[in-house]
């Protein structure tokens, strides 16, 4: 099966995620110019981290607006499994793809450092091949992750299941140390209704190879790669 | 026309200096010459007074691909590929204006490797401030602290290692050294030549305004009470163009259209375009009414001294013009056609139609003043060596010294700076931060790098010799202790105003000590860079000559850490222990002195200490290595247990020459030089000390990793015994201690 990855002006984490995809996972992927108006018969598409357009004006705000984006739209909506990553959540968030939209951390600094999420549920592509409440040790590397939306969007979010990755501590309990940027409920990743659609703060190509310091990120591709052996999320083209 | 004195002070020209400019010339300089001439020879771009001293470092060796002189040097890392790296100093920028200073001293170092055909995947930081409890310093270091992490974050390079220190003759001139590696094809160097005549000279990406005119000359200037008012001479980064430029470049470059490219750092158009000429024997001619600017009626003058940030200057094949132009459409850049390369040899600068300027490339680069400044030996030096314990009173308990040596801000976790540093981005980082010497793997080899920029600026102080070949031992020593081959270096001199006799005294018998380092521990120098007249107000900063040295680790799986592994391993000490607390952070600490003789080095030594190391770690005999320096030895083992969750009993002989009150202190804090505390399986331990002996280098069994304590004896004696979490939590907090309680205030 195949990745693209979609290369935005500023993406920064593209070659990971083609390299995580590629000589970790042993699968194809293609990085894909956002100019381009082709996902190139990908089954999935990752929006890498990095800082699309330099973040100006606000974050993912001006990468919603490249020719791939339409591509990306008519693959989520016919049902394709799509992942963004820190600044990819970023893009998805102002494409409309997912709702809610990003805040300054709350101590308005930069953190890179490994924080604990647990996976909530299991019945997204990219949570497939996961355990219900695995804790995964994955990297942030974020100034603007503070998840925000109204009330009554987090309260659907929380009803439909759509929060996927929560920040919890090294015991796997949801608390406000653990939180590393102050998001609402702690949400570190949420899905779409359809759930074929995911986006998180965290790297998960970061952490796919111990040597790197941790290994947890790749069961995102590998859930990626049974999810669509199995048909379950499938682009209907 | 005569150009008044009153000009050429502006220019920081001197009168001897303008006379060569007229005997160059044949005739009187227009005002645009004067300026291309000011900048050109300013101590910034023209090394003029460091530059016959440099001339005695080693340069060259059987690795060395390309040494000074290019926009970074380069080593051969084996398997047909190259380390390009280099450090520079953006120290005035960065008081001026923090957080672009520093950001704008990260664009351009990363701009002088990629545009050598390397991937940049490494960064590195030196910085220096003063005391933390001063308000200023705190904002100063919080604006360096985002400005490196805003720019370095935002292109995707991550910051992997580096150090701080403090010290208050930095306060109101702090240092900001940046240091990056990138990895080529080694026959795929490109160099900042321009050659061939007719062939097209290229402006590529920020358009320019009036941003930083005379920055160079800024930087070759002390700084007093006016200063704030220079703020309009610091550039303004824009990492999102640099991203483009970086991608753009690499793939210019796979074309081979391309001869020759330079960034456009200090100096802007005028160094890059006279430097690029000067290198290939060749003239460059350029018209400014085509550069793209930002601003409206910008003289020809402004467009040459400009040092507006994410520029570059390349030279294309006649003929294939439209493959570079098209790469560079893809990214959105402009590739502007400004000029061509000529063979008269000299920098014509055009305005339209009327010529501006016209000189002699070399006279501006190659041929640029060179002085050999008078010296004497600083009148400090040798009451400040004299150093009379039994002046200071009692020392500190044991227990108390180390407590507040944890919390000391040059010993203290540096976790409140690294976390605002990408250092994972590009996953080749295999020890992170906090953890040890930088190491990044080279991904489509087994090879990893290691990396670490040194210096202490008091021993540099005591012993400008010493100093600088501690500083040399011990940068080449933490790559050591990563499994790290070293096998090249780049320095960063960080000094006073050389015209005062006791500055240049300290410049030239560090850069000596250098030397003769370099060429004992056989670490070529590459390149680097001089900041001088880091003063305020007449008052110098310690000397402060920062190495930065890249060694290569042939099998990335054996790459190694500062922590202990497992409980029940043996703790080794390496090298010799001696009565030495000159110089040391114990003494700045407790008792807020600068004074004695920096430790002994004995450079053979030193070279026997980090080939067993680098065999040790090959061999998989040693399972985790630390440098002893800031703090001694106790502070050492205390480091290798944080973050490991492991506890530590160790017993250290007694190295008190004489009986006094400070006999304990010297043991476990004295900074005795080519010392590392090591860790092996403690069924290996005898075969360990077996090599360490075949090697010549001493070696002793101290204690075993066991327990959740550190627990510290000296002949037997106990004398610290502590938590690992308590001693961990006050190491941990101390400095974003600083920073939170600056926020209550506030």
């Amino acid at each position: 099966m195949k990745f693209a990855v979609v290369v935005f002006p500023g993406s920064n984490c593209d070659h990971d995620a083609h390299y995580a995809a590629e000589h970790v996972l042993g699968q194809q992927a293609e990085l894909v110019w956002h100019k381009d108006t082709s996902l190139r018969g990908a089954d999935v598409v990752v929006l890498p981290g990095g800082f699309a357009h330099g973040d100006y004006l606000r974050t993912g705000a001006i990468a919603r607006f490249s020719p791939i984006m339409q591509e990306v739209k008519t693959f989520a909506a016919a049902g394709g499994p799509v992942l963004g990553i820190c600044n990819g959540f970023q893009v998805l968030l102002e494409a409309g793809l997912l709702p809610g939209a990003m805040l300054r951390n709350r101590d308005l600094r930069f953190h890179c450092e490994h924080v604990y999420v647990r996976v909530e549920h299991t019945d997204t592509p990219f949570t497939a091949a996961c355990e219900p409440g695995r804790r995964l040790r994955i990297p942030i590397a974020h100034g603007e992750g503070n998840y925000f939306a109204d009330p009554d969007v987090v309260e659907r979010l929380e009803r439909n299941r759509q929060v996927i990755f929560r920040y919890v501590d090294a015991t796997g309990a949801v608390t406000d140390a653990a939180n590393p940027n102050g998001s609402v409920n702690n949400i570190a990743g949420l899905c779409n209704e359809r759930r074929n659609v995911v986006g998180l703060m965290p790297h998960p190509e970061r952490a796919c190879e111990l040597a790197v310091g941790s290994a947890d990120g790749l069961v995102l591709f590998e859930s990626a790669v049974k999810a669509v052996a199995e048909g379950a999320f499938a682009a209907a083209r | 026309m005569t150009i008044p004195d009153q000009v050429l002070a502006q220019h920081g020209l001197k009168p001897d200096e303008y006379q060569r400019i007229l005997e160059i010339l044949g005739r009187e300089p227009t005002l645009t010459e004067l300026g291309v001439f000011s900048v050109m020879w300013s101590e910034h771009c023209s090394y003029k007074s460091s530059r016959v001293h440099l001339k005695t470092l080693p340069t060259t060796g059987t690795r060395v691909l390309q040494g000074p002189g290019e926009n970074a040097g380069a080593v051969d890392i084996g398997g047909g590929l190259a380390a390009i790296f280099k450090i520079e100093s953006h120290n005035h920028p960065s008081f001026i204006e923090p957080y672009q200073g520093a950001a704008t001293g990260v664009g351009g170092i990363i701009r002088d490797i990629f545009t050598m055909n390397a991937r940049p995947i490494a960064l590195l930081n030196s910085l220096r401030f003063g005391s933390l409890e001063d308000p200023m310093v705190r904002r100063t270091m919080a604006g360096v602290v985002a400005g490196i992490a805003g720019y370095g974050n935002s292109i995707g390079i991550p910051t992997v290692g580096g150090e701080i220190g403090f010290d208050e003759s930095y306060a109101g001139n702090p240092l900001v050294n940046v240091f990056c590696l990138g990895i080529s094809k080694s026959d795929e160097i490109v160099r900042a030549v321009a050659s061939g005549t007719g062939n097209p000279v290229y402006y590529v990406g920020a358009k320019t305004g009036r941003d930083g005119i005379h920055g160079a000359t800024m930087a070759s200037a002390e700084f007093d009470d006016t200063s704030a008012e220079k703020r309009p001479a610091v550039q303004v980064g824009d990492p999102f163009m640099e991203k483009l430029l970086l991608e753009a470049c690499l793939e210019v470059m796979t074309t081979d259209a391309l001869v020759g490219i330079q960034d456009m750092g200090a100096a802007g158009l005028t160094s890059s375009s006279c430097e690029m000429g000067s290198r290939g024997g060749a003239g460059v001619e350029i018209d400014v009414s085509l550069v793209p600017q930002r601003e409206s009626g910008m003289t020809p003058y402004e467009i040459m001294l400009s040092e507006s940030q994410e520029r570059m200057l390349l030279v294309a094949k006649k003929g294939r013009e439209a493959e570079v132009e098209r790469v560079f459409e893809k990214w959105d850049l402009h590739a502007v056609r400004i000029g061509h390369v000529t063979d008269d040899g000299l920098l014509r600068v055009k305005n339209g139609k009327d010529v501006v300027a016209a000189i002699p490339a070399r006279a501006l680069a190659e041929d640029a003043p060179r002085y050999r400044r008078p010296m004497t030996e600083p009148a400090y030096l040798k009451e400040a060596q004299r150093l009379d314990l039994a002046a200071l009173g009692a020392p500190a308990a044991p227990r108390d010294a180390f407590r507040r040596l944890l919390a000391s801000p040059a010993i203290a976790s540096k976790r409140w700076v690294y976390r605002q540093y990408d250092h994972m981005v590009r996953t080749n980082t295999l020890v992170l931060p906090g953890m040890g010497t930088g190491v990044v793997r080279v991904k489509g080899t087994n090879r990893a790098i290691a990396m670490s920029v040194d210096c202490s600026g008091r021993f540099v102080y005591l012993d400008p010799f010493a100093g600088a070949q501690l500083a040399v031992a011990e940068a080449s020593r933490n790559v050591a202790c990563a499994g790290a081959l070293p096998i090249g270096a780049t320095n960063n001199l960080n000094f006073g105003n050389p015209e005062k006799p006791e500055i240049m005294w300290q410049l030239a018998r560090a850069v000596e000590g250098m030397g003769e380092a370099c060429r004992a521990l056989d670490i070529p120098i590459t390149g680097g860079n001089v900041s001088l007249y880091n003063e305020t107000d007449g008052r110098a900063i310690l000397p402060t000559p920062v190495l930065g040295v890249v060694g290569v680790i042939e099998n990335a799986d054996a790459v190694l850490g500062r922590t202990f592994r497992s409980d029940g391993d043996a703790v080794v000490l390496l090298g010799e222990s001696r009565d030495e607390l000159g110089g040391s952070e114990y003494l700045y600490a407790i008792h807020r002195l600068t004074r004695g003789r920096p430790p002994v080095l004995d450079l053979e030594r030193e070279a026997a200490l980090q080939r067993l190391l680098v065999d040790a770690a090959a061999s998989g005999l040693i399972r985790s290595a630390h440098d002893c320096s800031d703090g001694g030895l106790a502070i050492t083992v205390a480091e290798c247990c944080f973050d490991a969750a492991l506890g530590v009993e160790i017993d250290i002989a007694d190295v008190a020459t004489e009986v006094t009150a400070f006999g304990d202190i010297a043991t476990l804090f004295g900074e005795s030089a080519s010392r590392v505390v090591v860790s092996c399986d403690a069924a290996r331990v005898e075969h360990l000390l077996a090599e360490a002996s075949t090697a010549g280098v001493p070696a002793v069994r101290i204690g075993t990793v066991r327990g959740d304590r550190i627990r510290v004896s000296v002949a037997g004696r106990s004398v610290i015994d502590e938590s690992v979490a308590d001693a961990e939590r006050v190491w941990a907090t101390a400095i974003e201690g600083y920073f939170a309680r600056a926020r209550a205030i506030a």
